[in-house]
């Protein structure tokens, strides 16, 4: 089963502090990691392959330094490292980059699966591993928990829920976004530290990937970012006390008081 | 300070500050409760091929290296000295074989250590034999194509949980130190029980049992390198494992003093934090300082070591001596800063003091440690 899983560099912290002038994350200081989620997406596609043999191909979009977040991947299990990366391509929002890295797994070739995470730490959307379904036509599910089975032509996956969960087959290749309860991500081992070290990245810029110039970077962002904030903090709310009907009652003089 | 390491040190030290964080840690208390043996953060250092650190490629290894031994054991007693303990001990009872097995006997044992998929354990302590290992009674009488084994061996760490065990027992009584061989002996093995698992005050984690050995039929390729060598396969694994027990001590040290230096901040007294009162700070410094020079003595030995250096038992002795009554005293100072609190189970740092006792003791008292380098020094002194 060859398998490709798209990852992302991200700022390691909770709390991404920004910049109230320009509406960018403040990235001094903070220590770059592999969003968490994507975590669970390279675990998953190294235990496939540990099932069904394989490659595993892994593909980021994003600065040079973007290298250390392939070759920890490496680490973990997987075969080699696409570093997507051009000046064309910065300002990316969420359809440009699924654009992008859908050019650069048409590059790549065959496939049977996609794995991505849910969606990134920082930017919170949920957008790019649905947005690289829809750019490469195949069909996507959301939301993985669970790879239940497969073969060479399907896959049967349990989908988490807000209300239980789903099971669905989808004809493969397909794409998957995974959430943490899929799996625990293994610690590197020494051995795939040091393959990884000496490992060669493979880098594409726009020339290798021949992408069309109006869908790249900021010109193919048709997504305008108006304002950020930080929504307000909810107060704690008001414990009312006594019998059902006292209860009831003041609940009454509040709706009354509110509405007047 | 900068010990300048190699990029692949480096890379095995964060590996395994990696494990300690993220797996030893979190299970430290847990172990030391159950005394259980820790089999799921073994199989995650297994995984991580941190068990090859102590033999050569060929055979699976990450190849021989007493600093990266050393690194990684420091690193993972941070966190527990009682989950170090059980890896360190495999490689105690896996330096006979490197040392001293031929090529048949290195292709059978060492693949399945250096994976971590069985762990090996040293025998030679018996209830009349600790510090005076010469007065092992346990012995091994040849029969035909095969060596019988009776005795008992205890205090034994991984001593249960391991499948490969290398034992010293004596085939030639009359010769005394120099009738003792050294044998390969396998779990499961007819003739081969185990005695009572200890109840320790500290290492928890680890187990320790003795091993009984009731008229044990063993193969006679089974004997490491020839009859009567079993007290220099002994000196010379305890020459590559002192550093290993000096590292382990290292480690307990340097995470005393962290949680020390952690609290003393946190926490509040005379309206304001105890960190800012010289007495503390003068109490850190000394801690901090005592354990850089323990460093430096562990470093510098297993440098020496991996340089081929030959005669190594005087520093070795030295590394461990030093580096275990540190981690005595430090963790001692440390639970003082966290007064009444570090008394209580319900924090980490009173298990520092139980985990740090037993490297005074083990792998040769810092007296007999003491013994060693004394006995190097009045020889020396003779020969001008």
């Amino acid at each position: 089963m060859n398998i490709i899983v798209c990852i992302k560099q991200v700022p390691e912290t909770t709390e991404v502090r920004i910049n109230p002038e320009t509406n960018t994350l403040i990235r001094e200081g903070v220590k770059s990691i592999i969003n968490p989620f994507d975590m669970y997406a390279i675990e998953e596609s190294v235990r496939l392959k540990e099932r069904f043999g394989g490659k595993i191909t892994i593909v980021t979009m994003g600065p040079p330094q973007a290298d250390a977040a392939l070759r920890e991947a490496i680490s973990m299990g997987a075969d080699e490292g696409v570093l997507v990366c051009d000046r064309a391509f910065a300002g990316s929002d969420t359809w440009a980059t699924s654009y992008t890295l859908a050019g650069a797994i048409k590059k790549i070739g065959t496939f049977d699966l996609v794995i991505c995470g849910k969606q990134a730490s920082d930017g919170d959307t949920a957008q790019v591993g649905p947005g690289i379904a829809t750019h490469l036509n195949i069909p996507q599910v959301t939301y993985v928990k669970k790879v239940e089975e497969a073969t060479d032509k399907s896959m049967r996956v349990e989908r988490m829920l807000e209300e239980g969960f789903e099971i669905i087959e989808t004809p493969l290749p397909a794409l998957l976004t995974v959430v943490k309860e899929i799996n625990e991500p293994r610690i590197p081992s020494l051995k795939g530290l040091l393959r990884a070290k000496s490992s060669k990245i493979t880098m594409w810029g726009q020339k290798e990937l021949g992408l069309d110039p109006q869908k790249i970077g900021l010109c193919g962002s048709p997504t305008q970012v108006v304002k950020i904030f930080t929504p307000p903090q909810r107060v704690g709310g008001q414990i009312l006390k006594g019998e059902i009907p006292e209860i009831a009652a003041q609940i009454v003089e509040l709706v009354r008081s509110e509405v007047n | 300070m900068d010990y300048l390491f190699t990029d692949e040190q480096k890379m095995i030290k964060e590996l395994a500050h990696k494990i300690a964080e993220e797996k030893v840690r979190p299970a430290a208390a847990k172990y030391d409760i159950s005394e259980e043996y820790p089999w799921d953060v073994i199989k995650v250092i297994a995984e991580s091929d941190l068990f090859g650190l102590f033999i050569p490629e060929e055979y699976g290894g990450m190849g021989v290296n007493i600093t990266n031994l050393c690194l990684a054991t420091e690193e993972l007693s941070r966190a527990c000295g009682g989950i170090a303990v059980c890896y360190a001990a495999s490689a105690l009872g896996t330096f006979p074989i490197v040392l001293f097995g031929n090529e048949e006997q290195k292709k059978k044992y060492l693949p399945d250590l250096a994976s971590g998929k069985k762990v090996a354990a040293f025998g030679i302590t018996e209830p009349e034999a600790g510090s005076d290992a010469s007065a092992i009674k346990t012995t091994a009488r040849k029969e035909g194509d095969y060596y019988i084994l009776n005795g008992l061996k205890h205090f034994i760490t991984n001593g249960g949980d391991a499948e490969t065990y290398t034992v010293i027992a004596m085939t030639n009584k009359d010769k005394g130190a120099r009738g003792a061989s050294a044998f390969i002996v396998e779990k499961g093995t007819p003739g081969f029980t185990f005695g009572k698992k200890e109840d320790k005050f500290g290492i928890r984690a680890s187990s320790t049992r003795e091993l009984i050995f009731t008229d044990c039929k063993i193969p006679a390729k089974n004997l490491l390198a020839k009859e009567g060598m079993g007290f220099i396969v002994t000196m010379r694994t305890f020459d590559m494992s002192r550093p290993g027990v000096a590292a382990q001590a290292l480690g307990i040290a340097q995470g005393a003093l962290e949680l020390a230096a952690k609290y003393a901040k946190q926490r509040q007294q005379f309206g304001k934090s105890i960190s800012s009162f010289q007495g503390i700070q003068w109490m850190l410094a000394d801690m901090a300082t005592e354990v850089e020079a323990a460093r430096a003595l562990v470093y510098s030995c297993a440098r020496a070591i991996d340089a081929g250096a030959k005669d190594v038992s005087r520093e070795s002795a030295m590394a461990k001596m030093y580096a275990s009554d540190v981690a005595m005293k430090v963790t001692v100072d440390a639970l003082q800063i966290f007064g009444g609190y570090g008394y209580m189970k319900d924090y980490p740092i009173e298990k520092y003091v139980r985990d740090a006792k037993i490297t005074q003791i083990y792998e040769g008292t810092n007296q007999i440690q003491r013994n060693i380098i004394g006995l190097q020094l009045v020889r020396d002194a003779g020969k001008v």
